[in-house]
């Protein structure tokens, strides 16, 4: 497992001493994605849900004529609904996925900067202490007081999310 | 725009080429004296080796150089062009693809045992290249001038290769001419602005000049003057006319740095733009056109909207004029996916060729309607089943030469591949006059493999059906052909996939016929549009049988039992909202949409029914693949997204859901 979790972090940042990362909050947390996997920022838009798919990606939007899953970044690391504000976004990002690339909005409270991170203040997550599944986690980056973390979104979206589907068909 | 790729490009050439001269040699084969098909063979071989060496695929070119020489000599009728012959070059020519596409392979030892062949079938013995070389009696001064376009280079043409054949031919002398070349400051290094004179002494006809330019003629400057004959003395002309030496050697850097800039540069296919008005374009790229059109009709249709609602009207008549020309848009970019059948059929007239080999018939390939269009998305993926079919007919539907004529008929069977276009729909059909489909041979096997009860009373046509379930054949032998059982339930799976019918007519003793019924398009459907709680769903159109009103009273009994009363028969239904988890208030008056799956009939309850859609599809995301209730989605008019319902996958789950309930209860 510690091996797998140097790996990550070793993949994330690929020799590299810096990361150009776009950060946003979700539940009061800050995460950040590296800048170039994003396509766009988005106002909200009218979501369709799917019943029957997973709750965390439950729902499609209209992204430029095309039909693209909306993913709630929250449910994959239990965190509480939040109500759209405001400053709500979707950030659309284009990663790959077994070998072939796949476009989708995450949801996000708000969307603060595009900035550059230091790979020298990065750790991986800590095995104990968490609530999260350490491998949908990269990397923390930490930052003044706080921490930003750095998603694993192959990891999240190829995962199965068996209670929130178990949620969703019993619900 | 980015220049493609010169070797991609080479590579779609060469296809084509190859394409180009089986078609011939197949038509060859039929007629063995068609001059034209020799040299029309001749003239595939030729540029395919010429472009071949230009863009640096050695081995396919020298491996062409000998099909082309014994071509040539079938032209000049030195060798009569026999079906052995034929058979060779074909089977060369198959080789000529693998060279193509891995050039770095090892194809040695392949090359060697099929020059063999080529050669056996030519004339038995063993070398013929140097054939016309020995022969050499009287030679010819030519006096060639020639000079390429000036963006040549930039299209891929290489000079350099041109002159190596000129000094093949003969004793020669090549003199570069620069009195083209701008200065310094107004030279562009990628064109080309050398011509050549040529002095060419050499025992060849004026025609194997042309050759040499033979796929740069038509852009070229050439000029070919017949100075003298001068029989007696061969090499005695190379210091002859008065070329100063200086020239000679002058030209050799200058053509260096001509081919230094040919690689550099090389990109573009002046030859297919030129052929006919024909552009190609990338699939991916009438995807994303295609794509765009689609948010066009969704922004024209809020125009329209605001147009509606205001008084303004300027911007009605804008709006209007804005509505035609997106609705025309549409329908021009739904014809431009629209490829002939051409390209599909043409690939069985060789697949029949090669199973009349194997299985020692005689079978002739009759093709009709190959101007038929389709949509392409649709047209590849019907490849792999028509194999399947055409196979299946050569192999069991055809009897032998000798039982053939023991029944009557002619020796060779017939196989009739036709395509039509009928409402919407294309129609495929392939047709045998052999020996039909065995009905009660269908039976005990399926009977004794448990798809069917014993004497379970079926029409033909559910009988014929069987021959599609996975696993089953007739065929008392295994052959290298079919009767694995394998291939029919493919086809089967994917035309259902197209959304297609097969339907099956079979006389015992006069052949069967199996017709394919596929929609045009995969990227539109007609569509019904209903509301189900919040969300709208379309159901394909192709599958709705009938709506009605789901009454009160009916609603109320159908707490214990899901099934309407329609016409005297039962339907079950399922209803949409508990199916979905909507947990809204449904309706007062619900909707039911009598759907057709096969040979069911399920109703669909849902709160409105809104009407019809003409549906543009979009794929479902990778993300949401384990979501088998649904077979892609669409954007409404208003720009929201509805999901297009899977129907079969959704009775099935329907079933599986009402399975657990029972057993929860």
């Amino acid at each position: 497992m510690n091996q797998a979790l140097a790996k990550f972090s070793e993949d994330q940042w690929q020799g590299r001493d810096e990361l150009e990362v776009l950060t946003f909050e979700i539940a009061g947390e800050t995460f950040a994605l590296e800048a170039f996997i994003v396509q766009e920022i988005l106002d909200l838009l009218p979501e369709t849900s799917v019943p029957g798919a997973k709750a965390f990606v439950g729902a499609v939007i209209n992204f430029r004529g095309k039909v693209i899953p909306l993913a709630d970044i929250r449910l994959a690391f239990g965190m509480e609904a939040t109500k759209p504000t405001i400053d709500s976004r979707i950030i659309v990002i284009e990663i790959e996925i077994d070998g072939e690339p796949v476009l989708a909005g995450i949801r996000t409270d708000k969307v603060n900067e595009v900035t550059t991170l230091l790979q020298s203040a990065s750790e991986p997550p800590p095995s104990v202490g968490m609530r999260w599944r350490t491998d949908f986690i990269n990397c923390l980056v930490k930052r003044g007081s706080e921490f930003i973390i750095l998603p694993n979104l192959q990891v999240i979206f190829s995962a199965r999310h068996e209670h929130s589907a178990i949620a969703a068909s019993h619900g | 725009m980015s220049f493609p790729d010169p070797i991609a490009v080479f590579r779609t050439e060469a296809a084509e080429l190859l394409e180009q001269i089986e078609a011939g040699l197949l038509d060859l084969n039929v007629n063995l004296g068609d001059k034209d098909q020799v040299d029309a063979v001749f003239r595939g071989l030729h540029t395919l080796k010429g472009s071949g060496a230009m863009f640096g695929f050695e081995a396919l070119a020298a491996f062409t150089h000998h099909c082309e020489t014994a071509f040539d000599r079938v032209r000049k009728g030195e060798v009569p062009a026999t079906h052995a012959l034929v058979t060779a070059v074909l089977e060369a020519k198959d080789h000529m693809r693998a060279l193509v596409e891995t050039p770095a392979g090892d194809h040695e030892a392949m090359s060697e045992a099929l020059l063999v062949n080529l050669r056996r079938a030519v004339d038995g013995s063993g070398d013929q290249a140097t054939a016309p070389a020995a022969a050499g009696p009287a030679q010819t001064l030519f006096k060639i001038r020639f000079s390429l376009p000036q963006n040549a280079m930039a299209n891929g043409t290489n000079p350099l290769p041109l002159l190596d054949e000129l000094r093949d031919l003969g004793t020669c002398r090549i003199v570069a001419d620069r009195s083209g070349i701008p200065s310094l400051d107004e030279l562009v290094a990628t064109d080309l602005h050398i011509a050549w004179d040529v002095e060419l002494l050499t025992t060849e006809p004026r025609s194997a000049i042309d050759d040499v330019f033979i796929f740069v003629m038509d852009d070229m400057e050439l000029s070919v003057e017949e100075i003298a004959i001068a029989a007696q003395a061969p090499v005695a002309v190379a210091p002859a006319p008065a070329l100063p030496a200086t020239a000679a050697v002058t030209a050799e850097p200058a053509a260096t740095a001509v081919a230094a800039a040919a690689p550099a540069a090389a990109s573009g296919d002046a030859k297919a733009a030129k052929a006919n008005e024909n552009v190609r374009v990338p699939a991916e790229r009438l995807d994303e056109l295609m794509d765009r059109v689609g948010e066009l009709v969704i922004a024209q249709s809020r125009l329209s909207q605001l147009a509606g609602g205001s008084g303004d009207l300027t911007l009605r008549a804008v709006s209007e004029d804005v509505e035609r020309l997106s609705g025309e848009l549409r329908d021009t970019m739904m014809v431009l996916r629209m490829v002939p059948v051409t390209h599909l059929f043409s690939r069985f007239r060789r697949l029949v060729h090669d199973l009349a080999n194997e299985t020692g018939k005689k079978i002739e390939l009759i093709t009709e309607g190959e101007t038929t269009e389709v949509d392409k998305s649709v047209i590849e993926r019907l490849a792999d089943p028509l194999v399947h079919l055409v196979r299946n007919s050569c192999d069991h539907g055809l009897e032998t030469a000798d039982e053939r004529l023991a029944s009557g008929k002619t020796e060779a069977g017939h196989i009739h591949l036709s395509a039509r276009q009928q409402a919407g729909e294309v129609i495929i059909k392939i047709k045998d006059d052999g020996r039909g489909i065995n009905k009660d041979r269908v039976r005990a096997k399926a009977e004794s493999s448990g798809l069917i009860a014993a004497n379970a009373s079926l029409t033909d046509q559910e009988l014929y059906q069987l021959i599609f379930q996975p696993g089953f054949s007739t065929a008392s032998e295994v052959t290298n052909l079919s009767g694995r059982g394998v291939g029919m339930d493919v086809v089967k799976r994917t035309i259902d996939a197209l959304r297609g019918t097969i339907n099956v007519v079979s006389r015992p003793g006069e052949g069967s016929e199996i017709s394919l019924a596929i929609p045009l398009t995969l990227a539109i459907i007609d569509g019904l549009l209903v509301r189900v709680g919040n969300g709208r769903y379309v159901i394909p159109l192709s599958a709705v049988e009938e709506c009605l009103e789901l009454s009160v009273e009916e609603d109320m009994r159908s707490r214990g039992r899901s099934f309407i009363s329609l016409r005297d028969s039962l339907v079950p239904f399922l209803r949409l909202r508990d199916l979905f988890r909507t947990g809204t208030k449904p309706d007062p008056f619900q909707k039911v949409v009598v759907i057709s799956t096969g040979s069911e009939r399920v109703g669909l309850v849902v709160d409105q029914i809104i009407g019809d859609h003409q549906t543009v599809i979009k794929g479902m995301s990778k993300l949401h693949h384990d979501v088998s209730t649904f077979s892609g989605a669409t954007i409404l008019g208003d720009g929201d997204v509805a999901l297009i319902l899977d129907v079969g996958h959704l009775v099935a789950e329907g079933q599986q859901q009402e399975a657990h309930l029972r057993a929860a209860g």
